[in-house]
């Protein structure tokens, strides 16, 4: 497992925010004297990932992640805080060219292969449009004898690239945004729920591809995902958002087997008993609160079984732990939450 | 014998004897879509049955047919697609051929049904109220007032806070959840002996799914409901299923108990679905894959359906398919587990 604490990390994003506006429109804004909202999709967050690690985000829809995922690949600019790629400040990237030379080492993966892929354009010409993008390679035949070298590394075969996206599986398709993604050379990749519309055969042939690939290259992850069981087989960190902020960042192991966080508990307590153990599970009464007016001090306390008068009034900030656990929470801090220790199976 | 080795006797009559009967009992079910390229046959002799108070698990990747199942059951199944072939028996009476205003007294009021996206399946130009009150006057003998105290008492049993003043507001004013919710509420309203529920926990964040599973789950009790569970999150079935019916292009694959499907698998489908599925506190390097995806319905392989991708093919399932054979509690469609076979290796 890569550290990000030593060496200089690949990402590291600070103080990180994101408002929307989501107010109505200004005539309605006057005549019915209504304020101005803003919605708070990401609220300061920090984290760094070390190279060659597979950093996850995890929450439920409305946390931010997507958000984060997308201010991180430039789709949206942030309202506040700092993202640093390989020790550079993007804010500070001014000229198009310092860009490009950045983005070409960052790529994205979607959640919806359908909606990725152009239906109009020839897979060869999907995945070599980073190639000519980022002038790369010079020559038709260079650049499709590339195209072609991507497919087989997806798991394809050369001669798919005459084909239009839509005579592909679902399965097939996501490979073809991973060889598009590849297509730049990147070190990084940002994957926004990869598998979340595939089915579970063909979502353990993408994550086992994403392995491989992560060992052939060398690549970075950023990975998105609301499925906890996928996140901790593809992780070795782990971050826990809710609202827009984040609840606690922790190893993998460490994450699943020492909750700290009442939220974390709880989604850990929401993952379905495949074992058959016959555990009950105590579903947590409550929904995630409506985000443009939030709950004051920390955001969980109304879901909260833990929350105490500070929990109302006061916004916790990440404590480090002795473990290299980071967590937001003032139950933990004050250390009057009970240990929830939750014992892996043993390492096969 | 296991409860799976229901007999498909063919009696000369419409009807059944009705003790120890099966609640929902599907024959040789076919479902058929005409195209210009010729007919595609989506599903393809599916036989199971329903307990009483059952709660029956379908599980299966897309495309496996699952949906169309449970469409079948309850008639809506959207042309050009129709059942070509087999009988649906629901408490002994078949209802597979009824006429649709006949079909239309049946869905509602003996088979509910809770679907994946509770925005559709509510309308949203009335209140949760009317569409609660029109459903149980329509299928119970019941007054305008009457109707809308048992709204209201079935808005507090699927949990909604303040139902006295939530029944009047509009689906938009609900979340996911609690829409989800009411639709709960829209299938139990006259009490129906048969729930299908197709994918009723896939649009929900994963906190709200275990707190309708535990809404359904609780509620069938209560009632003594039986369930369809259509589904194709394994994690699901094995927290809620009794028994597991596992699809594979337009087939059963296997059946039987979930505990003993789950950890037990036999057919080599099953196997590699189950292996495939990533599970927290179990480290590996890599998943099972099974390679190839599930096959087009105009290319449906001669023989068993699975036998390009399965693992452990010979002869025989290239060219003969296997139908469900008993094996112990569960019945399995792979020739793997037939007599001949075991005698032969």
């Amino acid at each position: 497992m890569a550290d990000a604490g030593g060496a200089v990390p690949l990402l590291r994003v600070g103080g990180l925010k994101r408002y929307f506006d989501v107010s109505a429109p200004l005539l309605n804004r006057v005549l019915e004297r209504q304020p101005r909202l803003t919605l708070r999709a990401v609220d300061g967050v920090d984290f760094a990932i070390g190279r060659g690690e597979t950093f996850s985000i995890v929450g439920e829809s409305g946390c931010g992640k997507s958000t984060v995922a997308r201010l991180i690949v430039g789709l949206y600019r942030p309202t506040g805080g700092s993202i640093a790629f390989d020790g550079v400040d993007m804010a500070r990237l001014r000229t198009r060219r310092e860009l490009a030379q950045v983005r070409r080492r960052q790529q994205m993966i979607f959640q919806d292969p359908y909606a990725s892929l152009n239906p109009r354009w020839r897979v060869r010409d999907i995945i070599a449009e980073p190639i000519r993008a980022f002038r790369l390679i010079d020559g038709n035949a260079a650049i499709l004898e590339r195209v072609g070298e991507l497919l087989r590394h997806v798991g394809l075969a050369p001669a798919d690239g005459e084909k239009y996206p839509h005579e592909f599986s679902g399965g097939q398709r996501q490979r073809i945004s991973i060889a598009r993604a590849l297509a730049s050379k990147p070190e990084f990749l940002v994957c926004d729920e990869p598998t979340s519309a595939l089915d579970v055969s063909v979502q353990a042939q993408i994550l086992n591809l994403m392995k491989d690939l992560q060992r052939e290259f060398k690549l970075t992850y950023l990975f998105i995902s609301h499925n906890l069981a996928v996140v901790y087989h593809i992780s070795d960190k782990v971050a826990v958002m809710y609202l827009g902020r984040i609840a606690e960042v922790a190893p993998t192991r460490t994450l699943f087997s020492r909750p700290r966080h009442p939220y974390t508990r709880m989604l850990l307590d929401t993952i379905p008993d495949l074992d058959m153990t016959g555990r009950q599970r105590t579903p947590v009464a409550g929904e995630v609160p409506n985000p443009i007016n939030p709950p004051s001090g920390c955001s969980f306390h109304p879901r909260c079984p833990f929350a105490a008068d500070r929990c109302r009034a006061e916004r916790p900030e990440p404590i480090p732990l002795a473990d290299g656990a980071l967590v937001a929470c003032h139950g933990v801090e004050e250390g009057r939450l009970p240990e929830d220790v939750r014992p892996l199976k043993a390492v096969s | 014998m296991s409860a799976m080795d229901h007999p498909t006797v063919i009696l000369p009559r419409e009807t059944r004897p009705r003790a120890n009967q099966p609640l929902l009992q599907v024959e040789n079910l076919v479902v058929e879509f005409p195209t210009r390229r010729g007919v595609l046959r989506a599903i393809d002799d599916v036989s199971f049955h329903i307990d009483p108070g059952e709660v029956l698990g379908v599980v299966g990747e897309s495309g496996a047919g699952k949906s169309l199942t449970g469409a079948s059951i309850i008639g809506l199944l959207e042309p050009p697609g129709r059942i070509a072939g087999g009988r649906i028996f629901l408490d002994g009476s078949r209802i597979d051929d009824l006429p649709p205003e006949k079909l239309r007294r049946i869905r509602g009021k003996q088979i509910g049904a809770i679907f994946q996206d509770p925005l559709t399946s509510l309308n949203p130009l009335y209140s949760v109220g009317r569409q609660l009150v029109e459903t149980i006057t329509t299928h119970l003998d019941m007054n305008q007032a009457e109707a809308r105290r048992r709204a209201i008492d079935l808005l507090a049993e699927v949990g909604i806070p303040a139902p006295e003043r939530r029944i009047d507001h509009y689906p938009h004013q609900f979340s996911g959840g609690m829409r989800q919710r009411v639709v709960i509420a829209l299938a139990l309203c006259a009490n129906p002996r048969l729930i299908i529920a197709d994918e009723p926990t896939t649009a929900l964040d994963v906190s709200i799914q275990a707190q309708i599973i535990a809404l359904l789950k609780r509620l069938c009790r209560d009632h003594g409901t039986a369930v369809m569970l259509i589904t194709h999150d394994m994690g699901v079935i094995a927290e809620t299923a009794d028994r597991v019916a596992v699809m594979y292009a337009g087939r059963i694959a296997e059946v039987g108990p979930v505990r003993q499907v789950i950890k037990h698998a036999l057919h080599p489908y099953t196997v590699g679905l189950m292996g495939s599925i990533p599970s927290v506190g179990v480290d590996r390097a890599r998943l099972a894959q099974i390679d190839g995806a599930m096959p087009r319905l105009n290319a449906i392989p001669e023989g068993c359906a699975f036998n390009p991708r399965c693992p452990k093919v010979f002869d025989r399932c290239r060219v003969e398919r296997p139908d469900l054979i008993p094996q112990g509690p569960t019945a399995v469609s792979c020739w793997l587990y037939d007599r001949k076979e075991a005698r032969r290796g």
